[in-house]
C-alpha cells in the first residue's frame, strides 16, 4: 500500500475493486445449476463449464438442456397458460412489480454476477444492464395492467420460446420476459451458453417472490437446446442474436405457424458531420463501440467523418482513446473489460488482422492486457474503404471502422451501403441536415446527438437483415399479442395457367381483340416468357393473360425501386390519388361488374362497390396512420415514425379478384410502399383491366406493378428477391411455407394473409397498415 | 507540445476564428459530466491523498459583507494549518497548506500579514466584483491597489454585456488591459458563467480571455445564481485544451462557488484529470474556489486515519 505522500506525486486512481463474496459465496453453494422448469430448481443433468472472460477460470457448471428439458419446460409453460392469461391484468401487473422490485433488492448481486459472467466492467453492470432491466419490468407491469383497455380484443400469444444473447445477459432476459408475461403470455427462455448464471438467479428471484410455477422457465444449454426450443411446440419464438442462425430460425420455423421476431446484427453508422461538437461525438464513440468491449449488436461501428474534420477529429479520438482503462472489470475504474469467450476473441483478432491485411491502419489503446482471460485493446481502425471485409463484416467486438465522406448525400449512401438496419447516430449541430439524415437512414433507431440510448418506452429493433420485430413501448406489446383476427376460409384452388392454344366453338365477335399484358414500370409489358396463359370459366374463354416469369419479377423490383419518391410524397398527395383511383374506378363500375359477374363472381356489384369504398378508406388512412411521441428520458424527444418499407412484394388470393387484390395493394401504396402484385391465378384479368384505372389517376409509374402467371412460382421469386424488404402473401399453406422459407435469405418481413371474405368489414384495418410499415424510432436529446 | 508554466501565457491578439463556429452540445455535455464520477472511483489512501491534494489546491475565500481583519486572520491560520495536527501526523504528512486565500482588495494588506513566511499567495478579487459594472478606469485602478496591497493574484470578473452582445474585441480589449495592470500577479478571469446561459457563450468567453492573456479561467464569483457546474467545468477545460493545442501555453482552471462536498473535491480533480492531465492536478495549474468544502475534507480525512466518522466540532474553524 502506497504512502499519502507517495500517492501525491502520481495522482494514480489506485484500486477500487467492487465486492465479489456475496456472489462467490453463492456461486459455491451451487455446486452445478440445473434448469428452473414449472417453478422448479431441477436437479443438474449433464453439465459445461462456465467460465470468468476475465480470468479463464471456471464459475459454475450448468446444465446442457436436451430435448426432453425442452419438452418439460414447454409443458409446464402449456400448462400454465390458462390461468396465467385469464389473471386480471392487475394482477398480472403486481407480479411484474414484484420482478421489478425483487430485481432492484439484488440490484448489486446481479451486477456483480453479471460481470463475473460476462466480462463487462461493474460500472455498466451497475448503471446500465441492472436498472434498465428493472426499468424493464417497471415499465411493462403497466402494460399488463392496460392490456385490455389498449388492445381492445387481443388474446396473448400462447408459450413463447425465447432465445438471448451473451452480450446483456439480464437485460435481454427482461426485454424478452417482460412484456411477453404482461400479455398474458407464459415462457421458456434458453440464456447463451456463455452467460446463463444471471438468468438462473433472476428464476431465484421469482422463486423468492412466489410467481406462480409454469409461468417462467429457463433451460440452459448451446446452440442444440436452442433448436430443439424453436422445434418444440410453442407459439411464438423470439430470438435475439447473429443474423446467421436468425436465418436457421425462418428457416426451421417456416409454414409452422409460430409468430417470430428475429433482433440479429448490425453494423450501424456512426456519422460525424463537421459541424458536429466534435468532443461530443469523440465521447458517443466511447459509449458506441468501446461500450460493452464492442459486443454491442447496434453499436456504432462504422464511423463516417467528413472529409473536412478528420484530421481533428482522429486527433481527439486517439487523446480520448489513451485514456481509456482496460482490465478487472470489478474495478469502478474500469472502462473496459474482457471479451466474453477465448472463441469471440479469436473471431475479432482475426476479422481485424483481415482488416488490416486489406489495407486497413490499426490504432490501440496503449494499455497492457492482464495475462489471464480473454482480452482485446479497444482500437479503430483507419483507411477503412468500403470494399474491405470489416466495412461489411459485424467485428462484434471493441473496434470501430473510420471512412470518410464528402457530402451529406454521400454519407447516406455509405451509411446505407449494408445488409444490416438496426441502428445509426448523426453528429450535428444543424438540426435541418440531421433530421433529414435520420430520416434518409435506413436503420430502426436512430440518434441525433447521442448513441446507445435505450428506454423500455420505446421501441427497438432492425431495418433489413437486422431483422424484425420490435422490443419496448406499444410497438414491442404487439409482438406478443394477437389481435382479433377475420373467419379464415380456403380459396378456390389455383387453376394451372395453360398456354397452349383453347379452341373455341365460332361465335360472334364482340368487339377489338384486348391483350392483357403485365404492368411494369408504369407501361404495359409483353411478359418475357412470349407465351399467354388461359383465364377461362367452365371452359369459356374470358381472355388470355401475359405468362410472368421471374425476369418479370426482376423487371418489376427493379422498376418499382425507382419508384422511391412515392414514399416521400406527403400522405395527403398519396391520398389524393386514391381518392383518383376511386373517382376512375366508379366512373367504371358497371363495366367491373360485368367483366366479374363473367368471371362466375358472385356478388360483382357489391365486389367493385366494396374496392371503391376501400380506396376511399385508405385514402383517407394516407395522411391519418402516423406515428407516436415516447415517452422516454426527459429533454429527449423520442419520435416512433411508421416508415413504409420501400418494395413490397404481395401474392394475392385466387378470390375476389378485383377486391382481394386493391385490399393488399391500396393499404401498402397508401403508407408510400410501391408493390409488385400478383393478382389472382384463376381470374387476371380484373387487375389487368385496372391499368387504365392506375394511369388516369395520376399514380406515378412503378409503385404498382403487375405480373400475371402462376402464383406460387411468382411469389417464391419474389420471397427470394434480396431486393424486396417484404411479402404479403395469400395462398394456401404449402405456398406459406415456401414464401416463409424463401424469405430467409434477406430476412424480409412475411404476412401470411388469411384469406377471408373481402367484403366484410374486416377485410379491410389498420393492421393492414401497421403490416404495411415499419418504426423507426429517432432519440433527440435537447438542450441549450 | 505544451510549454511548462514556468513562464505564463502571454495572451496575443484576438482570434475570434477559433471559437466563432464552436459546436457545444448541451444535452452532450451534461451526459459526459455525469458519467465523469461513475466511470472512476478513489477509494481508501489513493482517496485521503485525493482529499490531501485538494486541500493544496484550495483557495481559500471570504468574499462578504461582514468581512472583518479577525475574521481573514482566522481565515489565514486554517490556511496555514488546514488539517488538526493529529490527521496530519495520520497520514503522515508534515507540512500542508492550502492554495491560496481569497480576499476583498481591502483585506489584502491583513492577509499579507497574516501568511507572512508561509508562502502562500494572497488572492484578491477586484474590478468591482462581483457585478463588474464600474468604469474600466477605476477598474483598473483597483487591480492596481490589490497588487500594491501585496496580492499575488487577482481575480477579475469579465463584463458579461460584452459576451451577451458578442462584442469579443471589448472583452478582449478589457481583459488585456486587466492583466497589464496586474503586473507580476497572476490574473484569473472570471466568465460569471452562471451569467452566460450557454454553453457555446462559456467557451467563447474562455477562448477569449485566454487569447488576453489569463493565467487562469475561473467560473464563477459565487454571487450568481448557479456558481461550479461539471458540464459548465467541462466545457472550459476543453477552451484550455483546445488553446494549449494552438499555442502551446498552459491555462489554469478554478471553478468556484458551489463545492461544498469532498465528493465534489474528488469529481473536479477527475474532470482535471480525464480531460487535461495529471500537470492540472496542481496549485500551479488548478484551483478549487471555496470555503466550506475544507471542513468536510477534513471530516473525511479524519474518518480515514481513525475510522471513525468525524464531528466538525472537532475541528477549526476557517
Amino acid at each position: 500500500m502506497p504512502t499519502v505522500t507517495e500517492i501525491l506525486q502520481t495522482m494514480d486512481y489506485g484500486p477500487a475493486p467492487e465486492a465479489s463474496d456475496i456472489v462467490t459465496a453463492w456461486l459455491r453453494s451451487h455446486e452445478a445449476f440445473g434448469h428452473y422448469i414449472d417453478g422448479r430448481l431441477t436437479p443438474p443433468g449433464a453439465t459445461f463449464e462456465v467460465r470468468n472472460p476475465a480470468t479463464g477460470a471456471v464459475v459454475a457448471r450448468a446444465t446442457q438442456g436436451t430435448a426432453e428439458d425442452v419438452a418439460a419446460a414447454v409443458a409446464a409453460a402449456r400448462a400454465a397458460l390458462p390461468g396465467w392469461s385469464r389473471l386480471d391484468g392487475h394482477e398480472r401487473a403486481r407480479w411484474l412489480y414484484a420482478i421489478a422490485r425483487g430485481i432492484q433488492k439484488r440490484e448489486r448481486f446481479l451486477a456483480v454476477l453479471e460481470v463475473i459472467d460476462n466480462g463487462k466492467p461493474i460500472r455498466e453492470a451497475r448503471d446500465i444492464d441492472v436498472p434498465l432491466a428493472a426499468r424493464h419490468f417497471y415499465h411493462h407491469a403497466g402494460w399488463a395492467e392496460l392490456v385490455a383497455t389498449e388492445f381492445p380484443g387481443a388474446r396473448p400469444v400462447g408459450v413463447c420460446g425465447q432465445i438471448i444473447p451473451w452480450n446483456f445477459p439480464l437485460l435481454m432476459l427482461a426485454w424478452k420476459v417482460a412484456p411477453a408475461l404482461a400479455a398474458g403470455n407464459t415462457v421458456v427462455l434458453k440464456p447463451a451458453e456463455y452467460t446463463p448464471l444471471t438468468a438462473l438467479a433472476f428464476a431465484e428471484i421469482c422463486a423468492e417472490i412466489g410467481l406462480p410455477r409454469g409461468v417462467v422457465n429457463i433451460v440452459t444449454g448451446d446452440g442444440s437446446t436452442g433448436a430443439a426450443l424453436v422445434a418444440a411446440p410453442v407459439d411464438k419464438i423470439a430470438f435475439t442474436g447473429s443474423t446467421e442462425v436468425g436465418r436457421a430460425i425462418r428457416r426451421a420455423t417456416a409454414g409452422t405457424g409460430k409468430k417470430l421476431t428475429l433482433e440479429l446484427g448490425g453494423k450501424s453508422p456512426f456519422i460525424v458531420f463537421q459541424d458536429a461538437d466534435l468532443d461530443a461525438a469523440v465521447e458517443g464513440v466511447v459509449d458506441a463501440i468501446w461500450f460493452n468491449q464492442g459486443q454491442v449488436c447496434c453499436a456504432g461501428s462504422r464511423i463516417l467523418v467528413q472529409e473536412a474534420v478528420e484530421a481533428a477529429f482522429v486527433a481527439k479520438l486517439k487523446a480520448r482513446m489513451a485514456k481509456l482503462r482496460v482490465g478487472d472489470p470489478l474495478d469502478k475504474s474500469t472502462d473496459v473489460g474482457a471479451i466474453v469467450d477465448a472463441v469471440q476473441l479469436a473471431r475479432v483478432t482475426e476479422l481485424v488482422a483481415k482488416g488490416q491485411a486489406e489495407g486497413a491502419v490499426l490504432h490501440q489503446a496503449p494499455c497492457a492486457l492482464p495475462e489471464a482471460g480473454w482480452w482485446f485493446a479497444p482500437g479503430f481502425l483507419t483507411d477503412v474503404a468500403p470494399a474491405n471485409t470489416v466495412a461489411e463484416v459485424e467485428i462484434f467486438g471493441p473496434v470501430a471502422t473510420l471512412t470518410t465522406f464528402r457530402t451529406p448525400d454521400e454519407a447516406v449512401e455509405l451509411a446505407n451501403n449494408t445488409r444490416y438496419g438496426l441502428a445509426a447516430t448523426v453528429w450535428s449541430e444543424n438540426i435541418n441536415l440531421a433530421l433529414d439524415v435520420a430520416a434518409r437512414v435506413k436503420a430502426g433507431v436512430v440518434w441525433v446527438n447521442a448513441t446507445n440510448l435505450f428506454d423500455a418506452g420505446a421501441g427497438f429493433g432492425g431495418y433489413r437483415e437486422s431483422g424484425f420485430g420490435r422490443e419496448g413501448g406499444r410497438e414491442g406489446m404487439h409482438e406478443y399479442l394477437v389481435l382479433p383476427g377475420p373467419r379464415e376460409r380456403a380459396e378456390a384452388p389455383p387453376l394451372p395457367p395453360g398456354t397452349a392454344p383453347h379452341p373455341q366453338p365460332p361465335a360472334r365477335v364482340t368487339g377489338i381483340d384486348r391483350t392483357a399484358k403485365l404492368y411494369i414500370g408504369g407501361a404495359q409489358k409483353r411478359p418475357d416468357s412470349g407465351h399467354s396463359f388461359v383465364v377461362a370459366r367452365r371452359g369459356r374463354v374470358l381472355g388470355l393473360a401475359g405468362l410472368g416469369n421471374r425476369k418479370d419479377i426482376r423487371n418489376a423490383v427493379e422498376a418499382a425501386h425507382a419508384a422511391r419518391g412515392w414514399g416521400r410524397a406527403a400522405g395527403h398527395n398519396r391520398a389524393q390519388v386514391l381518392y383518383y383511383l376511386a373517382e376512375n374506378l366508379a366512373a367504371r363500375e358497371a363495366e367491373f361488374a360485368a367483366r366479374l359477374s363473367a368471371a362466375g363472381v358472385a356478388r360483382a356489384k357489391a365486389e367493385v362497390a366494396a374496392a371503391i369504398r376501400r380506396a376511399f378508406w385508405y385514402a383517407a388512412q394516407a395522411d391519418k396512420y402516423d406515428g407516436a411521441v415516447h415517452s422516454t428520458k426527459s429533454a429527449h424527444v423520442t419520435l416512433a415514425m411508421p416508415e413504409p418499407w420501400g418494395v413490397m412484394g404481395i401474392a394475392c388470393p385466387t378470390d375476389a379478384p378485383l377486391l382481394g387484390f386493391l385490399s393488399l395493394v391500396l393499404p401498402a401504396i397508401a403508407m408510400g410502399n410501391a408493390v409488385v402484385a400478383v393478382p389472382s391465378q384463376n381470374m387476371p384479368l380484373a387487375a389487368t383491366d385496372l391499368y387504365q384505372v392506375l394511369e388516369t389517376s395520376d399514380l406515378p409509374g412503378g409503385v404498382v406493378n403487375i405480373v400475371t402467371g402462376a402464383r406460387d412460382e411468382l411469389a417464391r421469386t419474389l420471397a427470394e428477391h434480396d431486393d424486396v424488404a417484404a411479402m404479403w402473401y395469400c395462398g394456401p399453406p404449402a405456398g406459406g411455407r415456401a414464401v416463409e422459407e424463401a424469405s430467409a435469405g434477406n430476412l424480409k418481413a412475411t404476412w401470411l394473409v388469411p384469406n377471408r371474405d373481402w367484403l366484410a368489414p374486416d377485410g379491410q384495418g389498420r393492421e393492414f397498415l401497421r403490416r404495411a410499415t415499419q418504426v423507426k424510432n429517432i432519440w433527440i436529446p435537447y438542450g441549450e | 507540445m505544451l510549454l511548462a508554466n514556468t513562464e505564463r501565457n502571454p495572451g496575443g491578439p484576438l482570434r475570434p476564428d477559433w471559437f466563432e463556429a464552436v459546436a457545444v452540445n448541451t444535452p452532450a455535455a451534461e451526459r459526459r459530466a455525469a458519467t465523469l464520477t461513475t466511470r472512476r472511483s478513489v477509494k481508501k489512501v489513493w482517496q485521503a491523498a485525493w482529499l490531501v491534494n485538494a486541500i493544496r489546491c484550495i483557495d481559500l475565500t471570504t468574499l462578504a459583507g461582514d468581512d472583518t481583519p479577525h475574521r481573514v486572520e482566522r481565515l489565514c491560520a486554517k490556511a496555514r494549518q488546514p488539517l488538526a495536527p493529529r490527521i496530519m501526523e495520520g497520514l503522515g504528512l508534515e507540512r500542508l497548506t492550502t492554495g491560496a486565500v481569497c480576499v476583498y482588495p481591502t483585506m489584502v494588506g491583513t492577509a499579507v500579514r497574516a501568511l507572512a513566511g508561509t508562502g502562500i499567495p494572497v488572492a484578491s478579487v477586484a474590478t468591482g466584483f462581483p457585478a463588474g459594472l464600474m468604469p474600466l478606469k477605476l477598474r483598473l485602478e483597483e487591480i492596481r491597489y490589490a497588487v500594491a496591497e501585496g496580492a499575488d493574484e487577482i481575480d477579475i470578473v469579465i463584463t458579461r454585456a460584452h459576451v451577451l452582445d458578442g462584442n469579443w474585441a471589448a472583452l478582449h480589449d478589457e481583459v488585456a488591459q486587466m492583466r497589464e495592470a496586474c503586473g507580476p500577479a497572476h490574473l484569473k478571469a472570471i466568465l460569471a458563467t452562471g451569467d452566460l446561459k450557454t454553453l457555446r457563450n462559456v467557451y467563447k468567453a474562455s477562448m477569449v480571455a485566454m487569447q488576453a492573456g489569463a493565467d487562469f479561467i475561473k467560473t464563477s464569483t459565487g454571487k450568481e445564481g448557479v456558481n461550479a457546474t461539471l458540464p459548465v467545468s467541462l466545457v472550459m477545460v476543453r477552451a484550455i485544451r483546445d488553446y494549449g493545442e494552438r499555442t502551446g501555453w498552459r491555462v489554469g482552471f478554478k471553478p468556484a462557488g458551489g463545492m461544498k462536498t469532498a465528493k465534489d473535491a474528488l469529481a473536479w480533480q477527475i474532470l482535471m484529470k480525464e480531460e487535461l492531465g495529471e500537470a492540472w492536478l496542481s496549485p500551479a495549474l488548478f484551483r478549487l474556489g471555496a470555503s466550506s468544502m475544507l471542513a468536510d475534507i477534513e471530516r473525511q480525512l479524519e474518518h480515514f486515519v481513525t475510522g471513525r466518522y468525524a464531528a466538525s466540532s472537532r475541528h477549526a474553524l476557517a
